[in-house]
């Protein structure tokens, strides 16, 4: 029974996991940068949850503005810090990504502010349902086949349509794709687009663990992404969403294993077992294709 | 048809192409020859629209396109072949050439008459349809990069060195390949190391020398005029 509730557990983590992950990489394997303001996406549909709280709207309606604010804060940084800055220099956008970063944190403690705020969430995420002896938070199920399911349709998205295929295009070889007619601005905002996508739908259930949403709300999740795609090899889609369940095995195994008085070192573990997989395979767990340059 | 005037590229301080005036008439295959270095990808890469010049204007068909960006460049009837060939070495060998139609995918009936030409041309992408593009050997990415620029229907094709790193046979099948694309009326700028051959192909040729023009006429005048070794010894 235990193994069960481990699985249970591994799987529901790793799908954050998976999706935070796949989040980053896809502005990644485009453009070969870090998305640093990724994490305040997660906060920017947190606060739109939180400010939508009052309202008489049903649940999924709020979330689905939430999702949406965070698509649009996503395609905002594009146009606020990679877009100015992309082509001249890779420090530059390493700098006004953090710069956005910073400044939505700040507008978050300035506006809303520096004490958490309480989140609405349905009823269904506080109930669980009882397999056979175990009783397994709603929550949790949900988490999984949202993720997958979101996970599978981008799968078809990215093999199945013309879109999904100019931007694979561009994530292997951006200049040649850009010759072929395949217009370069408009792939790189579908990219933060579908990033926040999956940052809003990772908020919902991020913050439906904790109920609550304060100003540096995104930084685990950035760290937990960086780390996953780092693990499953920066160029590759499978590979970020491989790393993020691998990431969320190892989390899930120490929080089992560990003895209650070293259970507060848990990452410190975690992130051994991150260096040797790095020793042993310093390309990442799937290398990708064979890459040209950047723009 | 194409026609740079006193065109100028550089990579910031560097100025890999100094001064280079150039014209290639409708139906026209032109080679473009020159050392390691003398500017020659350059320049191509500058009418592909991927570099941006410092000076000088291109003209395409009548029309200004100095700076227009790569994705308006290939719409005006301009493919590239890039050096790297750059296929999509993940994506199948159909994915890459229904990339290379990506500007008219609205026309279907059209972008299968397209691909039936190519692989009337090529007819080993036709069996190579579902692998992916990096297992196909070097000639067969060769193939499959100018297979892929052609389904954009270009009425003018830059081609850089093409039999770069081919072996002799299939160099053979390359300038054959060349020869029937322009046979079909098609215009190309051809970059070529292999200069004699390109010379036996060409209509009329340019040679770059760091990167300013140092000799340019008719193909055969090229070739019996100028010491290709000294050319390509940089001399």
């Amino acid at each position: 029974m235990e193994y069960v509730q481990f699985t249970l557990d591994a799987l529901t983590l790793g799908s954050l996991y998976a999706l935070m992950a796949l989040g980053l990489v896809i502005v990644y394997g485009i453009l070969r940068l870090v998305n640093f303001a990724y994490g305040e996406l997660i906060m920017v549909a947190g606060y739109t949850l939180y400010l939508l709280g009052g309202s008489p709207l049903p649940w999924l309606v709020m979330a689905a503005v939430a999702i949406l604010m965070a698509m649009l804060a996503g395609i905002a940084t594009e146009y606020v810090a990679f877009r100015p800055v992309r082509e001249r220099s890779v420090t530059a956008v390493l700098i006004t990504s953090f710069a956005f970063s910073t400044l939505l944190q700040n507008a978050a403690l300035l506006f809303i502010s520096p004490r958490s705020r309480q989140v609405p969430m349905p009823d269904l995420f506080t109930e669980a349902v009882q397999i056979g002896e175990l009783i397994v938070p709603i929550r949790n199920l949900l988490t999984i086949v949202c993720a997958v399911s979101l996970l599978g349709l981008f799968a078809l998205l990215l093999r199945k349509t013309a879109l999904g295929l100019a931007l694979r295009a561009a994530s292997s070889q951006f200049r040649m794709a850009r010759m072929l007619g395949i217009p370069a601005d408009m792939v790189i905002s579908t990219a933060f687009a579908i990033s926040g996508l999956l940052a809003g739908v990772v908020s919902l259930f991020w913050l439906g663990r904790i109920g609550s949403v304060v100003p540096g709300i995104g930084l685990e999740p950035l760290l937990v992404a960086f780390i996953a795609t780092v693990i499953g090899g920066m160029r590759s889609l499978q590979g970020a969403v491989i790393g993020g369940y691998l990431l969320a095995l190892i989390d899930t195994a120490f929080n089992y294993l560990l003895p209650q008085d070293l259970l507060a070192f848990r990452d410190a573990f975690t992130f051994s077992i991150v260096i040797f997989i790095l020793l042993w395979r310093p390309q990442g767990l799937v290398p990708g294709p064979a890459t040209g340059q950047r723009t | 048809m194409l026609e740079l005037c006193d065109l100028e590229v550089r990579y910031g301080a560097i100025r890999a192409v100094k001064q280079v005036d150039l014209e290639v008439s409708e139906g026209e295959l032109v080679a473009l020859l020159g050392a390691n270095g003398a500017g020659k990808s350059t320049t191509l890469l500058a009418v592909a629209g991927v570099l941006k010049c410092a000076r000088g204007r291109i003209r395409f068909a009548g029309e200004d396109i100095t700076g227009l960006r790569p994705e308006r460049i290939v719409r005006k009837g301009i493919a590239a072949v890039p050096e790297t060939r750059d296929i999509f070495p993940d994506l199948t060998v159909r994915e890459n050439l229904r990339l290379g139609g990506f500007i008219h995918r609205r026309d279907r009936s059209g972008l299968s008459h397209d691909l039936d030409r190519v692989h009337d041309l090529f007819p080993i992408l036709q069996q190579r349809a579902d692998q992916p593009a990096g297992t196909l050997s070097g000639g067969e990415q060769q193939m499959l990069a100018v297979g892929r620029a052609l389904m954009s229907r270009p009425r003018l094709l830059l081609l850089d060195e093409p039999s770069l790193g081919l072996a002799p046979t299939i160099v053979d099948q390359i300038f054959a390949m060349i020869d029937t694309l322009r046979q079909s009326g098609l215009t190309i700028l051809l970059v070529e190391q292999n200069a004699s051959k390109a010379l036996q192909l060409a209509d009329r040729a340019y040679v770059l020398s760091l990167g300013v023009v140092a000799a340019q006429g008719p193909a055969a005048e090229v070739a019996a005029s100028s010491d290709l070794r000294a050319i390509y010894l940089g001399a």
